[in-house]
């Protein structure tokens, strides 16, 4: 697993200029609320455009504006968790988890439904509405929704900040056991010390837009 | 008294057709202006929506009459349509439905628009990270929150359309058969001695399809509102 990141870019008054390099399985970004660590992960994922930058992974070039390349978001293959889980209200829980999979290339898909059911304890909640879930359940449906994608990456950006404390520990398990059991390198997002330390891997720390360790 | 006469079937049933093509054919280039207005960034914007807005408040005889210059028979739009499409306006229930759908038009193009503005556009960006291009985030996330929007602004749009009288009479006229529907056959019933109890029998349908269509209408909108509160 290699991920090149490099993003220079202007968004109102803040100023993103971050550049990494990671060969963990596990990178954490870490840094307090404002750094521009969801600008990192919205680069990656191809929600953001910056003026100039750069991403690899595994090789698999999806920007670089030197050379005029910007893989539109659709095509990149990268699965993003994000803070508020973002699932389709209109959707029962399990078309939920299969709307990524209906869009992945068969030669593509490694992610199979019933591991990814087991990994996350989907199965009590496959035919309930999404407005019936706990915080901690839709976030666990939004893994797993991003897992099913078959993503080459999966972004992970706060996935616990929304949740209160007990929910928390509901749902970090399934983080570590993510981490242990998908067979796809993270990146994980958190303004949270303890949360980082305990799924270890690359720390990448940003203050102010920046990148000012890689440990 | 509510024995309906041949004459007044006949205009019941071409007020139906006619607001039913003109909400048919109007609906698709409503989901597109309305989308245009709600999210296009594009010089000429507010134009755009002042020239939806306009049947609104212009006068409708005034309206029936730019219909009449511009598609009638030596209209150039009309010649355009006669020749390429074989589409004859004027006199013709087809201008009916034409009149009435320009005249439904900014009150469909509102309800859309709205619940366009009401969708939470975080759910189509998480749609494209899981592989779905605009046309997919489109059809599987975007028109499936807005369809009570969609289903508010057509019903809107017909109930405006069976009860369009002064652009259609403007544009088209009051032929039996051809162009009279409801509202006109009341007029007419109304110009005439003794023509009361038959007006006043057609008053009644037409208050009770314009009610239906309200509360209808008002629920669908009552429903989105749930929708967001419940974000």
């Amino acid at each position: 697993m290699s991920l090149d990141v490099a993003a220079q870019a202007s968004l109102g008054d803040f100023r993103l200029d971050a550049s990494f390099i990671s060969d963990s399985r596990v990178t954490a970004i870490f840094g307090p609320s404002g750094s521009g660590k969801t600008s990192v992960l919205n680069v990656i994922a191809g929600l953001l455009r910056p003026e100039r930058g750069r991403a690899v992974v595994d090789g698999a070039v999806l920007m670089d504006s030197a050379a005029g390349i910007f893989v539109p978001a659709y095509r990149r293959r990268v699965g993003y968790v994000f803070q508020e889980s973002r699932l389709f209200p209109n959707l029962s829980v399990k078309s939920n988890l299969l709307y990524g999979r209906f869009f992945a290339r068969q030669d593509d898909r490694y992610a199979l439904i019933d591991e990814v059911v087991d990994l996350l304890d989907l199965s009590s909640l496959l035919h309930r509405g999404i407005q019936a879930l706990s915080g901690g359940e839709r976030q666990r449906v939004a893994i797993g929704r991003a897992l099913l994608a078959s993503p080459r990456l999966l972004l992970l950006d706060e996935p616990l900040a929304s949740l209160d404390e007990k929910r928390k520990q509901e749902v970090m398990p399934f983080l570590e056991r993510l981490r242990d059991q998908a067979h796809v390198p993270i990146v994980y997002v958190s303004h949270v010390l303890a949360e980082i330390e305990r799924l270890s891997g690359t720390v990448v720390t940003m203050a102010a837009g920046r990148v000012v360790a890689v440990t | 008294m509510f024995s309906l006469t041949q004459e007044e079937i006949t205009a019941i049933k071409l007020s139906l057709r006619v607001a039913i093509v003109a909400t048919a054919v109007s609906l698709p280039i409503g989901v597109l202006i309305a989308l245009l207005l709600a999210r296009g960034r594009f010089w000429g914007r507010s134009l755009l929506n002042a020239l939806v807005l306009v049947p609104l408040v212009l006068p409708p005889v005034v309206t029936g009459y730019l219909l009449l210059v511009a598609f009638g028979r030596n209209g150039l739009l009309g010649r355009w349509f006669e020749e390429h499409l074989g589409i004859v306006f004027a006199f013709r229930w087809t201008g009916a439905a034409l009149a009435c759908a320009i005249m439904g038009f900014p009150l469909m193009v509102r309800a859309i628009r709205l619940s366009i503005e009401a969708v939470d556009r975080k759910l189509e960006q998480a749609a494209s990270t899981l592989g779905a291009s605009s046309l997919w985030v489109f059809a599987t996330v975007t028109l499936p929150l807005i369809a009570p929007g969609l289903l508010a602004g057509a019903i809107l749009a017909f109930a405006r359309a069976m009860g369009e009288f002064g652009a259609t009479i403007t544009f088209v006229s009051n032929i039996p058969g051809e162009t009279q529907t409801l509202p006109t056959l009341i007029y007419t019933f109304t110009q005439v001695p003794g023509g009361d109890p038959a007006a006043l029998r057609l008053t009644v349908i037409s208050l009770a399809l314009s009610l239906a269509a309200i509360l209808a209408s008002e629920a669908l909108a009552e429903r989105i509102r749930g929708k967001l509160d419940a974000k």
